[in-house]
């Protein structure tokens, strides 16, 4: 059993540079053994930087990274005790299946019967039994995936890395391999850190994520955390759709900020990390899932009235643009079906509801 | 509107299949190929053809005798002289198309591998030789190997010789020397063309998967790149086993080689049956040893696995 306490891979203000641009901006982050962490962020953040100096195919311009209490300066890749999933699976062309998953076995010399053991599992643990002879290039994406992610499971890694390993699949493909990927880490018990610019995927697979931007690493939680209570503006809009709301700051008392707005009115709320009131000005943010539509004569405790200015439909949610009198753009509103949101003629005026621990205060 | 359009495109069927098989790639394929493919079967075929029905054929003194015989093939394969000379020829052809690919290799994963941004300025600079005709740079190498050549100069201005050496030129050694400088371009474009085509990924994966430089290239890269350095042996090997300008200019008696013995057939010796006979048994010698040479190198590169 894993020891979720153990830190597995210590990184220490770790600086990639190349010239005057830096890929990877005094990362400091602690993964422990057994999670499975994702790198969130759009392209060019510094999520694939971060992974390939791990996996050491990079080596840092400053800073260091250990890997299971072991530093692992000038390691090269071939010597470290993770292994990789390739964001293009980088299945070998000219060998078979399981001439794939055994190719870091060989070196081990580990004999024959005990090979062919340790393949035919790790095909098994992927679904792909009984397909050793298959050619590489006779593979569906999804089966190639697979092999890529036996081929890193057989060599034991301490902890796996994978880079954008579903990116290449279809969505529904995608999301059960999602699933699986989750359950199976739970089953190895191996520390997997996965980069992706997914945010659903990050949220669905994570035990906690890493949120990057600009080479910096902006927020470190688990992803209800991240989902509920981001530290800025930047990580909210990433995470998903947020109404952004001006507020002004009325006191500061501790870990909390009270702000006045002029259509939520007065509220508390817990204070962000790194949060800077300048000018007595503050932002706060709501998730349009977090505001309900009250339909005839339904009433909640904490409420506000709109109108109806846009509706988009998707199918098993409605998405609709409200118009708020004193806010200077409209919030957006997620609702389902259930009740005719879908039918909501456009002007129509209705009433939100709202729990005021939904809003939640950001740093810029 | 969509049932009107079905119901034309239906009764249009037969015509159309017709006339998209014209427009189809197939098609098109076919027609692109079409006139360098007619040229080829004329200028190569023919030829041929016209070597092998010649092979079976007699001289006599200025005309041919056409009845069939075997005659010319017994010549070609028992006579020692033809041996030496096809067995001399053979060697000279693999040791060059070894030593030429083994020359190439290493420039052309250079190019591809760390080339940069320079890979097309290195591939301009290797035909650079091809700027002067082949018989100068034949003649260049004469000057090298020769008794008072730079090499003998350079011996024995560095005191490690005291007189000229004859050993260098008019040898099989020399026409081997020649051969592969003349060469090695040509084979360092399959090679590289290859080399390219090789996924920089896998190499990572092969190096993440625990291997180091050499048996990631011995595992990933060699194998991966097969196909160029095939491609490289047999563009040397086949032509320079019919080489005779070379072992003419640098290769003295002992360089001698069949292509030689061919000319001199067709030529003053007024004996074209032998010599087409002696053109098709090396033909079919070059093309056991190339696919010999072929499956043992995919054989070699295998066992790395």
């Amino acid at each position: 059993m894993p020891d979720a306490t153990r830190p597995m891979i210590e990184i220490d203000t770790v600086t990639r540079s190349y010239g005057d641009f830096h890929a990877l901006d005094r990362a400091s982050l602690t993964i422990k053994e057994g999670e499975f962490f994702s790198l969130l962020g759009p392209s060019g953040c510094g999520k694939t930087t971060l992974l390939r100096l791990i996996a050491g195919f990079d080596q840092p311009t400053s800073g260091s990274i250990a890997i299971d209490g072991q530093p692992m300066d000038g390691i090269p890749a071939n010597a470290r005790p993770t292994n990789m999933v390739f964001q293009s699976y980088a299945i070998f062309p000219h060998l078979k299946v399981g001439e794939n998953v055994a190719y870091g076995l060989k070196r081990m010399k580990l004999g024959a019967a005990e090979e062919k053991r340790r393949v035919d599992e790790a095909l098994s643990m992927v679904s792909l039994a009984g397909l050793q002879n298959r050619g590489a290039t006779e593979l569906s994406g999804g089966q190639r995936q697979r092999v890529a992610l036996a081929r890193a499971l057989v060599m034991r890694p301490k902890v796996l890395l994978l880079d954008e390993p579903l990116s290449a699949l279809d969505k529904k493909l995608r999301e059960q391999m999602q699933v699986e990927l989750r359950r199976l880490q739970k089953a190895v018990g191996i520390t997997f850190i996965l980069v992706t610019h997914d945010q659903y995927e990050a949220l669905a697979m994570s035990d906690r994520i890493a949120v990057m931007f600009g080479g910096r690493i902006a927020q470190v939680a688990t992803p209800k955390e991240i989902y509920q209570k981001p530290v800025n503006r930047q990580v909210a809009d990433f995470l998903g759709g947020m109404n952004f709301i001006k507020a002004d700051l009325v006191e500061e008392n501790g870990d909390s900020i009270v702000v006045d707005t002029a259509a939520f009115g007065r509220v508390k709320t817990d204070r962000p990390r790194a949060f800077a009131a300048k000018d007595r000005e503050a932002t706060l943010g709501i998730r349009p899932e977090r505001l309900r539509v009250l339909w005839d004569d339904a009433t909640a405790k904490h409420e506000i009235a709109g109108t109806v200015v846009e509706r988009h439909y998707f199918g098993e949610i409605t998405h609709l643009v409200v118009d708020v009198p004193g806010m200077e753009k409209p919030l957006s509103v997620t609702e389902t079906n259930d009740f005719g949101a879908d039918d909501l003629p456009l002007g129509a005026k209705i009433r939100l509801g709202y729990d005021p621990d939904a809003l939640v205060a950001l740093a810029d | 509107m969509a049932a009107a359009a079905e119901g034309i495109s239906a009764t249009r069927a037969p015509g159309a299949r017709s006339r998209s098989y014209l427009q189809s790639d197939e098609a098109k394929g076919y027609t692109l190929i079409s006139a360098p493919f007619l040229y080829a079967l004329a200028m190569l075929g023919l030829p041929v053809v016209v070597v092998i029905a010649h092979s079976f054929w007699t001289q006599t003194y200025l005309t041919v005798d056409r009845t069939l015989t075997l005659e010319n093939y017994r010549q070609a394969i028992f006579e020692p002289i033809y041996q030496d000379l096809l067995f001399r020829s053979l060697w000279i052809s693999f040791t060059v198309s070894v030593l030429t690919v083994a020359l190439a290799y290493p420039i052309a994963y250079f190019i591809s591998f760390h080339g940069g941004r320079h890979k097309n300025l290195w591939l301009f600079v290797i035909t650079v030789p091809f700027w002067t005709s082949y018989l100068l740079r034949v003649m260049a190498w004469k000057v090298v190997l020769g008794y008072n050549g730079v090499l003998n100069s350079a011996l024995m201005g560095t005191g490690l010789t005291s007189e000229p050496s004859t050993a260098f030129l008019y040898n099989s050694t020399a026409v081997m020397i020649t051969l592969t400088h003349a060469w090695v371009a040509f084979a360092i474009l399959p090679i590289f063309v290859s080399l390219e085509k090789v996924d920089r990924t896998l190499v990572e994966a092969a190096t993440d998967l625990g291997d180091g430089p050499i048996r990631s290239f011995l595992r990933v890269t060699l194998p991966l790149s097969l196909p160029g350095v095939i491609a490289a042996l047999l563009i040397v090997m086949i032509p320079t086993v019919g080489d005779y300008v070379t072992p003419k200019m640098v290769g003295g008696t002992d360089g001698v080689m069949i292509a030689n013995a061919i000319q001199a057939q067709f030529g003053r010796a007024m004996n074209k049956p032998l010599g087409a006979a002696l053109s098709v048994t090396t033909m079919i010698a070059v093309c056991l040893m190339a696919g010999g040479t072929v499956l043992a190198l995919r054989a070699a590169v295998r066992a790395f696995r």
